[in-house]
């Protein structure tokens, strides 16, 4: 068996925005009926197009708690995520197109297909680290992308119409805007669990010290390939939502600046922490959405307040909040 | 509109982002999305241009009804050109929407835009897909359908009896639209037909394949930038006075022409417009534009004008009722002037009209420019009409 | 299999070779930097893109073409150094996360300030005219004389850019600091200049390479992105620090990407209909390109010219 080399010890870790105490009740409460309510209230005021805003939150929030997972408590620097969420939409668009449209069956399938590539390109990308880790995870994206627009018959570079899943009614804004909150509590809750049981401890052990870890009977491979599978799942179910939501798929979900994007949002919510995902992607949507309102080249400033965050804040939103660590 | 809650940091913010949405006054809301950068901005702005010069011309009425119009760039993005569509119609609620110059941007938002009962007028972007079976009453098309201006060329090929030829599009829609109308006139033998990537740049191994090939003609459909690259590379790699290269229209215009310059000059094209065409709105139209943006006027332009003209005879029409859809889409149908003359429409929102040859000059004063050598085509429709179930 | 004359294979080769030279410009800098520094920078496309914004504006200010890309060189280098001192000084001792993320950020921030002042449309760079005009290689080939050009011009770096790093001792700073940042320290190494300089001459590269591929390609917000990924790919198959690997990862890249491009859509063309082969040739040739990556990742993940110690 080839050994790997060891990382160096002073190897630079990923700025992880520990957790110095769980989040408190109320403001979780009062989200969650905020999110609740928010339908009934967007449709008093008329805001409809607001809705889908923040359906479209929640869904970046799933696929970004997914990446949190191997990137905060892995360690893992995974430049390829978007794979992932553009298979699980990919596959959405591609069973709604040859007539398939019952989520009975287009929700396992992609989560079936995502979670099966993050099988096979984890399992080949994990015998590396650092930089290596990042570049061959970006090479296998790269691949997918160009082998994805290279069927034509289903959009190739232009992308593909979805036609929205059905659950025997017929799925409204509205109605999707519930679902996609509902699904996402439930990973939510997952997640959780996960993160809580040996398993996530084991995890975060190894990313803190892999020698160590091993030395105490927690090998970093089997490990690490299976939170990157479950990690590339939940990404996928979120790719599912999104071509449900835009009733549309594009080349661009499966591009590596969606996966740029994807680290982003994590880094601006709180990388490691577990409300890193959500935070970040409701942050940057609301950013995007301010400053194009704004001004006709929103990208500078949103660009700039992430170079801001990155450098300054490395901790993410949920960082400041809870102040420095100890 | 009630809108106190307690949670007011909410609010302010969502206040913040949603700015004015509701028009007192019955003002008429278009909804402008076309690429404005990348290698296709001349084109979009070309339309834009000319557009806001028609409007100013109509007195910024349109059918009698102040105007608003709302600017949006796709950067020839399905994605972003979808966002853009949904805001305006969501947020923004426009009445009409219009501007997309690319077929498969088109084509990604057409269904948002037919879905929610609204007026597209397609000032360029005719993808065949629209004009058959998927026809669709809320789509119009002043331009052409995309396969127009190749048939006509195609025709020429034939007439002037080139036995062989070499023809190539990006790999898009209008790219294969373009090339299937080049074969349904040209009889001769097509020794290769080759798709390249959308927005490709480099094509020296094209050019490679084409002098290996040696045929006796080469027909090629290259918007914007690609045309501009395709052209100088054709001339640099010595072609141009080898091998005749035929192109349609929009490959060969004043924006393709200022920038590749006299190495086109000679080359042969198809159009359903040109600068000397003898009408009073074409004469309005060109000196206007020439004056306030000191460029000459692209096909596109024209073809952003008659957008606005368009919508100006539908309203008028209607009388600035907006609901009255079926009289306004009639109204346009029946036909209107434009800077071709008149021109009808089939019942699948395609213009039935003349298509010309034209052939790049220098003048005496130095100027290249499109000259008028003769008609190709009249009365032209489309050859998809007989499958649009429409009445 | 139709036969291939050698006038169609000369013309391919000489493709894949300049393709290749161009895309070494901005691997040698890119390897460089990341190889002494140790820092991931994704705005060195955006210093590619600076330097061809600044060539076509120079070019048209002063009406020299050559003028233009001499003047862009230096603006182009000067910006590069004003961001290492600025930014990239901060993201040093940082992660490969941060300093990714960071010049993802500052790219997002170049594509909107480069539209921000020249406005959202492509700008012209046209080749000069006594370029402008086939040179007969062969009976039947006319090259194009430009394009000849670039393949001398990246040749000549090549040789300076080998000249600088074997025989002067700069070149010297630079092999140890690649070899060995703290030992090159600890043994007197000015490594904070060496930085510097090594960086303004990365920039200075990208910005030759944007200045000449501009009138091939387009003047454009975002035309650094694409190749960016393929100086990448190119840098890792050859080898992080080492120029030498660039350049003949760079070369491997551009040759059998245009070799992809040409034969295999006549390859594909025999055996499908014409829209699918002519998108799968291009698809194809790229995923080539990853796949070897991935393997040279996988078998030698110090690249094919390895210079860590």
């Amino acid at each position: 068996m080839r050994t790997r080399p060891l990382p160096a010890p002073q190897a630079r870790r990923i700025p992880v925005a520990i957790p110095r105490g769980a989040v408190g009740w109320f403001p979780l409460a009062a989200t969650g009926i905020l999110l609740v309510g928010f339908p009934a209230l967007a449709e008093a005021v008329g805001w409809r197009f607001y809705l889908n805003l923040v359906t479209k939150a929640m869904i970046l929030g799933l696929a970004c708690s997914g990446l949190n997972l191997v990137l905060g408590y892995g360690g893992l620097v995974s430049f390829g995520h978007a794979t992932y969420f553009g298979l699980g939409a990919y596959t959405a668009a591609v069973l709604a197109r040859e007539g398939i449209r019952t989520a009975w069956v287009i929700w396992p399938a992609g989560i079936l297909v995502a979670a099966l590539a993050a099988l096979v390109i984890g399992a080949v990308c994990l015998r590396t680290r650092g930089l290596s880790f990042i570049m061959i995870t970006l090479a296998f994206a790269q691949m997918v992308y160009y082998g994805v627009i290279s069927f034509k018959q289903y959009g190739g570079q232009d992308g593909l119409r979805a036609p929205r899943t059905d659950l025997g009614f017929h799925m409204g804004d509205v109605a999707l805007y519930y679902l996609t909150l509902l699904l996402l509590t439930v990973c939510l809750g997952i997640l959780w669990r996960v993160v809580h049981a040996r398993f996530g401890r084991a995890l975060q052990a190894i990313r803190d010290n892999e020698a160590r870890a091993a030395a105490i009977g927690f090998p970093a491979y089997p490990f690490q390939l299976v939170a990157f599978v479950l990690s590339g799942a939940l990404t996928g179910l979120a790719g599912i939502l999104m071509a449900h939501h835009a009733q549309y798929v594009s080349p661009a979900m499966l591009s590596w600046p969606q996966s740029g994007a994807f680290l982003l949002m994590v880094i601006l919510g709180g990388v490691g922490n577990f409300w890193g995902g959500v935070v970040g992607a409701a942050a940057m949507v609301a950013l995007e959405e301010i400053f194009h309102a704004a001004t006709i080249h929103w990208q500078l400033p949103v660009g700039l307040i992430l170079l801001g965050v990155v450098l300054l804040a490395p901790r993410g939103l949920v960082g400041l909040l809870e102040g420095r660590p100890r | 509109m009630g809108n106190r809650t307690p949670f007011r940091l909410v609010v302010a913010l969502a206040l913040l982002v949603a700015l004015p949405a509701g028009a007192q006054p019955r003002t008429v809301r278009i909804g402008f999305v076309s690429t404005l950068s990348g290698g296709g901005a001349a084109l979009g702005q070309d339309v834009l241009d000319a557009f806001k010069l028609a409007l100013r011309h109509l007195g910024n009425r349109l059918g009698g009804l102040p105007v608003e119009v709302l600017v949006a760039d796709d950067q020839q993005n399905p994605d972003v050109a979808r966002t853009a569509v949904e805001r305006m119609l969501r947020r923004d609620q426009v009445d009409f929407v219009t501007g997309i110059i690319f077929s498969n941007v088109l084509l990604a938002v057409g269904d948002l835009v037919f879905q929610n009962q609204t007026f597209y007028i397609s000032p360029n972007a005719g993808p065949s897909e629209y004009a058959g079976e998927q026809c669709n009453f809320y789509f119009l098309n002043v331009a052409w359908q995309n396969d127009n201006m190749h048939e006509a060329m195609g025709h020429y090929a034939q007439l002037k009896r080139y036995e062989t030829a070499f023809i190539l599009a990006p790999n898009y829609p209008a790219g294969r639209d373009a090339l299937t109308g080049f074969k349904r006139f040209y009889k001769g033998r097509v020794i290769g037909e080759v798709y390249t990537r959308l927005g490709q740049l480099d094509y020296s191994a094209e050019i490679a394949q084409i002098r290996a090939a040696a045929p006796k003609a080469v027909y090629a459909f290259y918007p914007g930038a690609m045309g501009v690259n395709f052209i100088k590379q054709y001339a640099e790699a010595g072609l141009m006075q080898q091998i005749p290269l035929l192109l349609p229209g929009f490959s060969a215009d004043a924006d393709v022409i200022r920038a590749v310059g006299r190495s086109m000059v000679g080359v042969f094209n198809s159009s359903h417009w040109a600068l000397e065409l003898f009408n009073p709105i074409n004469r309005r139209f060109v000196e206007d534009f020439r004056r306030t943006y000191n460029r000459i006027p692209t096909l596109y332009a024209s073809q952003g004008y008659d957008a606005a003209l368009a919508l100006d005879h539908g309203l008028r029409a209607v009388g600035g009722d907006l609901s009255r859809k079926a009289e306004f889409r009639s109204a346009v149908l029946s036909g209107f002037e434009t800077t071709r003359g008149r021109v009808r429409f089939n019942r699948n929102g395609y213009p039935i009209q003349n298509y010309y040859l034209r052939q790049v000059v220098e003048m005496p004063n130095g100027e290249i420019v499109n000259r008028l050598r003769g008609t190709i085509f009249r009365n032209h429709g489309d050859a998809y009409v007989s499958r649009c179930r429409l009445p | 299999m139709p036969g291939f004359p050698a006038a169609l294979v000369l013309e391919q080769l000489l493709n894949g070779l300049q393709l290749g030279l161009m895309l070494f410009l901005l691997a040698s800098g890119l390897t460089l930097v990341l190889g002494i520094m140790d820092v991931v920078n994704l705005a060195h496309g955006s210093l590619y893109m600076l330097g061809a914004y600044f060539a076509a504006t120079l070019a048209h200010g002063t009406g020299s073409f050559w003028a233009g890309v001499a003047l862009a060189v230096l603006a182009t280098a000067g910006i590069g150094i004003l961001l290492e001192v600025s930014v990239l000084r901060r993201v040093y001792t940082r992660d490969h996360l941060t300093q990714v993320l960071a010049t993802f950020a500052l790219i997002l921030v170049f594509n909107e300030g480069v539209r921000m002042i020249w406005g959202p449309q492509a700008l012209l760079l046209t080749v000069p005219q006594e370029l402008a005009r086939p040179v007969r290689l062969l009976p039947g080939l006319g090259y194009s004389a430009y394009r000849l050009f670039l393949i001398g011009v990246g040749i000549g770096l090549a040789a300076g850019l080998f000249l600088l790093i074997h025989r002067t001792r700069l070149g010297m700073w630079v092999r140890a600091g690649a070899s060995n940042r703290a030992m090159a320290q600890a043994m007197g190494v000015p490594i904070r200049r060496v930085f510097t300089l090594v960086f303004g001459v990365s920039a200075g590269l990208c910005a030759v390479a944007g200045a000449l591929l501009g009138p091939i390609l387009a003047v454009q917000v975002g035309m650094g992105e694409e190749i960016l990924i393929l100086a990448f790919v190119v840098i890792v198959i050859g080898g992080i620090g080492s120029v030498k690997g660039a350049l003949v990862g760079a070369l491997l890249v551009g040759i059998v990407d245009t070799a992809g491009r040409a034969l295999l859509p006549p390859l594909f063309m025999h055996l499908l209909p014409p829209e699918v082969a002519s998108n799968l040739g291009p698809a194809v040739a790229s995923i080539l390109i990853y796949l070897l990556m991935a393997a040279v990742l996988f078998l030698r993940p110090q690249g094919l010219f390895p210079v860590r110690a």
